[in-house]
């Protein structure tokens, strides 16, 4: 290790390599963070100079708000299919993708392909599929559950949202999985098929269980963005019809920036961050726990 | 020998069906981006009587239209400046700051580089209206790309000080010794001998924070507000809500704002597969 000299230098070495950064990463997002714990504790308007510290009062007002309770669960019923749907697509792609396939570059880049274009055009070229394109399809072959609008119907819009995410990031896990796929050492499989496993036992017996940390990271990826939806969720649906497809990100914005209760929007949010920790350092925590050595 | 010949077909028929799958596969995921190509070479009412082909012949028409009417290069500009410069400046600062962190170990160090990485767990909604109240209420200094180029170094340092951080540890001290003794200072033996090295790291980095920082839509909108500073998400979303029905303008618009990020797919293939692939072992 290299030494140095003196409290002086010691200080100027500081501010030269990592001040800047710790400056902007301390104000940009350190301090409003804290702040934020602090507005979520007053009742401020977004407009008033002046507002009072009112402790916990806007923390009860959510747990007695029903559209917030209703966003939540939609949330969680949209991240639990959608991660659930991702993974398993992303992963079966992969599994196929390294078997051997004939154009493996041209498929790899093309499943990938939605991950380059941002949510909102995303969410727009899909608000054009759905409520022309598959109706028009629907109307011609005659398939009922096709001939109206998805995004009509506050029984299908979510659906329509699920799909919507796992076309967006199946392509992006899947070259996740494929690069543990890769990773997996050679001999290990010879020797299983010399031993005489099928298919099906070297898949579960092998591959699944050395695959764990790569189902870590994209299922920790997954469950970020899916708690963090906002722009294909604005694109496509507007949280509508009837509030059918509010997210909690949406719900957030629309009460702090449109109903102006800054106050209740950041107690909201601040349940948000802890609910995503919680969730994703458990989930992080206990497929540590099923990791295999080697 | 029947047996094995057997065997042999199956195997074959297997593998067909796997090709065929996987490509119609492929069709299908593609299958939106052929619907917005084919419907912005037409007008209206082809649209509307048959979104599937191209029935009519192909007009161009709409490109131009699109084009002014959303505002395009100045929007196309606004992101490419934003772009570029949060991207370099996110991993000059963020090397430098990850080679500190690991070369010397004091207790600020340790705790500053602790909440970096546990900030990765924060999600954007839970900042940003403070963010706001504080930029906006009590500086005003919003609408306005540089203050956004600085928040995108706020958000997009931890991630690149981790991920450099990681790489670095590779990297043999003895060749920065070697250049002490050479006479060089801690500065030039940072740019001379260990930046040359992290390049992959760079690349990779570069990549990943392109595609975020381009796309990127609810930031933006809550920094930048006037018409001159919007950018190509935003004026997207803007022109779309202006002409919500007039779909082969709308396509044509699409089609416009997604052509640059193909474009720099394209050129950088190699790199954007092996820097996500390399970027998800981390």
């Amino acid at each position: 290790m290299i030494t140095e000299k003196g409290f002086f230098n010691k200080i100027k070495n500081f501010l030269i390599f990592a001040g800047p950064t710790t400056f902007v990463f301390l104000s940009v997002v350190i301090i409003p963070f804290i702040f934020g714990i602090y507005l979520s504790l007053t009742n401020w308007d977004g407009i008033a100079s002046t507002y009072c510290f009112i402790g916990f009062q806007n923390y009860l007002t959510v747990f007695q708000d029903q559209f917030f309770w209703q966003s939540f669960l939609l949330t969680a019923k949209y991240v639990l299919s959608m991660v659930a749907l991702v993974n398993v697509i992303a992963f079966g792609l992969a599994y196929l993708l390294t078997s051997g396939v004939k154009g493996e570059k041209i498929l790899r880049a093309g499943f990938f392909v939605p991950n380059l274009i941002g949510g909102i055009v995303l969410g727009l070229i899909w608000h054009f599929v759905f409520s022309r394109a598959f109706v028009f399809i629907g109307k011609s072959l005659n398939f009922p559950f096709l001939s109206y609008s998805w995004l009509a119907n506050p029984q299908k819009a979510l659906w329509a949202l699920v799909i919507v995410s796992v076309w967006q990031y199946s392509g992006y896990m899947m070259l996740i999985h494929i690069a543990g796929l890769v990773n997996i050492p050679k001999e290990l499989i010879e020797a299983a098929i010399i031993d005489g496993a099928s298919n099906g036992q070297r898949l579960r017996g092998i591959i699944l269980p050395l695959m764990v940390p790569s189902f870590v990271v994209s299922i920790f990826l997954s469950l970020q963005r899916g708690f963090m939806v906002y722009d294909v969720n604005l694109a496509l649906t507007d949280g509508g019809p009837f509030r059918s497809t509010e997210l909690i990100s949406m719900h957030v914005y629309k009460k702090a920036f449109l109903a102006q209760e800054y106050g209740i929007g950041q107690a909201q949010a601040f349940f948000l961050f802890m609910i995503v920790a919680a969730i994703t350092l458990t989930q992080v925590y206990f497929s540590k726990k099923l990791e295999v050595e080697m | 020998m029947e047996f094995e010949a057997k065997k042999g077909n199956r195997k074959n028929i297997l593998h067909l069906g796997k090709h065929i799958f996987l490509f119609l596969l492929l069709l299908i995921y593609l299958f939106p981006f052929y619907l917005v190509v084919v419907n912005s070479l037409k007008e209206r009412k082809d649209i509307i009587s048959n979104p599937l082909g191209l029935s009519g012949g192909a007009k161009f028409g709409n490109f131009l239209e699109a084009f002014t009417k959303m505002n395009y290069l100045e929007g196309f500009l606004n992101s490419l400046v934003i772009t570029a410069l949060s991207v370099l400046i996110i991993a000059f600062f963020s090397s430098m700051t990850a080679y500190y962190f690991l070369r010397f170990k004091g207790k600020i160090n340790k705790i500053l580089f602790f909440m970096m990485i546990t900030s990765m767990l924060i999600p954007f909604q839970s900042i940003m209206i403070p963010l706001v109240r504080i930029y906006g209420s009590t500086f005003k200094i919003l609408d306005n790309k540089w203050i956004l180029i600085f928040m995108y170094l706020g958000f997009g340092a931890s991630l690149s000080v981790f991920v450099y951080h990681g790489f670095m540890k590779s990297i043999a001290v003895e060749l920065e010794e070697a250049a002490f003794v050479d006479g060089c200072t801690r500065i030039q033996t940072f740019f001379k001998i260990v930046f040359p090295l992290l390049k992959p790291t760079t690349s990779t980095l570069i990549v990943l924070n392109v595609l975020w920082i381009w796309n990127d839509f609810l930031l933006p909108s809550l920094v930048l507000i006037s018409k001159a500073n919007r950018t190509l998400p935003l004026s997207t979303f803007y022109f779309h809500g202006t002409y919500t029905s007039d779909y082969g303008l709308l396509m044509a618009g699409l089609l416009l704002t997604i052509l640059p990020v193909i474009a720099f797919f394209l050129l950088m293939q190699k790199h954007i597969i092996s820097g996500i692939m390399q970027g998800a072992i981390k």
